[in-house]
């Protein structure tokens, strides 16, 4: 049998599959706002698990992780850094937001600021840089599936027509299914994943140099700079190193995605055990730093490291194993999208719609207006991605840099009494502004150090600072508030 | 809002002074351990490692939060 055909079969296969799941998994709910957002607020530890687990690894960590060791070399131990440690982060941030939640009926990430805050335009203005950021995020991953389809076919599917295929079915399942579909297509996504990372790990050096040791042994001979910082770069040092894991390791929870994605679970203390064994699944990490540095030696050359990952298997497997990688490499790119597309649509019809332009909209139209903009941002994204040739991994780093600048304004919020609205504005802008000026100016590292961490330290000083000179806010979680969301209608939110 | 414990949080600083903080430290191809670089070998070290702090960190926190279910007490804590 032709081999185009195997691999194009067992990707499609795949991608139905799990599509299909994504569809199912409504049943026997009711999709109301509440359901399709946070899923009831009704996840136990192993959905809340999956659907966090589903929605970190993304085509960027799967391919952008071999792809890192394959150009860049010993840098691309900073993912290894942060992974583990932004489940310590959160086993200490996440229960506060769930409770938090869970008293007051957050569905969003603004739905925070705006509560705790007691300000409708502070939470407008953290749902607006919310969907800013996600955007870029949505595109790369289109942009991901577009070329994994290409290659795991033989290029018998053209990116685009894959594109536009793969994401009229996240773009449906999200709509029909809401939270619920993402965390059941994560359950297929990340079995494939998982078995897939393992095995080309371990094979891939096992097969070209007959086991990782071996393959190690041979790269220190050939390029023993490579494996230690900078590695290929001239300047990711230590320092580089370091502020770019605290950086993410306190901003990647800003992620509205991921920040909203604690509200579905239905207790604090199931986020403080997923937080506990997580670190566990970033395993799958290393396994692809191992193919990246098999690729450097037996394909060198490429354009872009991020193809080394899907060059080799397809030099190396038969066809049907490629058909494999597609499909699990497509439903990565697709479970994420999807949570990135629900969560973008629900700020912006929750969070930036109704409280500046339809105050006395209902939960009902709401939840209606989110799942239209579902629609509209995924052809917003696809049409970007086939018509944009911007670098992506910028476009994301400051995606990252921008969300990160949210930390101060929770972490402070939960912990401190006396910052208030002015501050936690105040410090957005500086720490937006500054992140954006460094990166979008090429400043990145400035001074060896990550412009988004220099930002984040700016927005602290400045969140203090203002708030220490404003009056002491009045409101905040401990106060009886009336519960958001949860209402039939109503005006904009009266907070004191 | 309820702080964690100090034991948490000194629990949750040891994956970061071990594998951030200390870069310098352990960035280095020598001694080799199990055909990896050292600066591999510790970073993968570090996956079962931070569990095992957290789960020191989730002893300590779990007696303090009421649950299961959590159900609002009215307002103060």
């Amino acid at each position: 049998m032709n081999p185009r055909l195997v691999a194009l079969t067992i990707t499609s296969g795949i991608v139905a599959v799990g599509s299909l799941v994504g569809f199912l998994a409504r049943f026997h709910h009711k999709m109301d706002l509440e359901q399709w957002t946070v899923g009831g607020r009704g996840f136990g530890l192993v959905l809340v698990w999956l659907l966090m687990a589903g929605e970190i690894f993304t085509t960027f960590t799967f391919f952008g992780a071999s792809g890192w060791a394959y150009s860049k070399g010993g840098p691309v131990l900073y993912i290894l850094g942060y992974s583990p440690l932004i489940y310590v982060v959160s086993f200490f941030i996440l229960p506060l937001v769930w409770e938090v939640g869970r008293k007051h009926c957050l569905q969003t990430q603004a739905d925070f600021f705006q509560v705790r805050y007691g300000s409708t335009y502070l939470g407008a203005f953290v749902a607006f840089v919310g969907v800013v950021c996600l955007i870029p995020y949505v595109q790369i991953q289109v942009i991901g599936l577009g070329i994994i389809v290409e290659i795991a076919s033989f290029g018998a599917i053209h990116r685009t027509p894959a594109m536009i295929i793969g994401f009229t079915l996240v773009a449906g399942f999200v709509f029909v299914s809401g939270v619920r579909g993402v965390a059941w297509v994560s359950v297929i996504k990340d079995l494939l994943l998982l078995a897939a990372a393992i095995f080309i790990g371990i094979a891939v050096p096992r097969i070209y140099f007959g086991g990782i040791g071996p393959m190690f042994a041979a790269l220190v001979q050939a390029k023993p700079n490579h494996l230690v910082m900078p590695g290929a770069t001239k300047d990711l040092g230590h320092m580089w190193y370091v502020t770019t894991v605290l950086m993410i390791s306190f901003g990647f929870y800003m992620w509205p995605q991921y920040f909203a994605a604690s509200f579905t679970a239905r207790s604090a203390r199931i986020l403080r055990r997923n937080a506990v064994i997580m670190p566990l699944y970033c395993i799958t990490m290393p396994l692809m730093f191992f193919v990246g540095l098999s690729a450097l030696l037996i394909v060198p050359g490429l354009s872009s490291g991020d193809l080394s990952m899907l060059t080799i298997v397809r030099k190396t497997f038969p066809a049907w194993f490629l058909g494999v990688i597609g499909g699990a490499g497509a439903l990565t790119a697709m479970v994420p999208a999807a949570i990135q597309l629900l969560t973008g649509a629900t700020l912006y019809a929750k969070n930036l719609f109704r409280p500046i332009l339809a105050p006395s909209m209902t939960d009902q139209q709401v939840a209606k207006l989110a799942k239209v903009m579902v629609l509209v941002l995924t052809s917003g994204a696809v049409v970007l991605a086939i018509y944009s040739s911007v670098s992506l991994v910028s476009l994301w780093l400051l995606g990252s840099a921008g969300v990160a600048q949210f930390f101060p304004g929770v972490v402070l919020g939960l912990f401190s009494k006396r910052v208030n609205s002015s501050g936690v504005f105040a410090g957005l802008v500086i720490g937006i502004a500054v992140a954006a000026f460094l990166m979008l100016t090429g400043r990145d590292p400035y001074h060896g150090l990550n412009p988004g961490f220099i930002a984040l330290c700016f927005n602290f000083a400045v969140t203090g600072a203002v708030s220490l000179l404003t009056p002491v806010p009045t409101g905040g979680f401990d106060e009886k508030l009336p519960a958001l969301g949860a209402s039939p209608p109503r005006g904009s939110v009266s907070l004191p | 809002m309820k702080r964690p414990s100090i034991g948490a949080i000194l629990f949750g600083l040891i994956p970061f002074a071990a594998t951030c903080f200390s870069v310098s430290l352990w960035d280095r191809i020598y001694p080799m351990v199990l055909g990896l670089p050292f600066n591999f070998f510790w970073l993968i070290l570090w996956l079962p490692l931070t569990p095992l702090c957290m789960w020191g960190a989730y002893r300590l926190e779990a007696p303090r939060t009421p649950e299961p279910p959590y159900r609002e007490e009215g307002g103060a804590h």
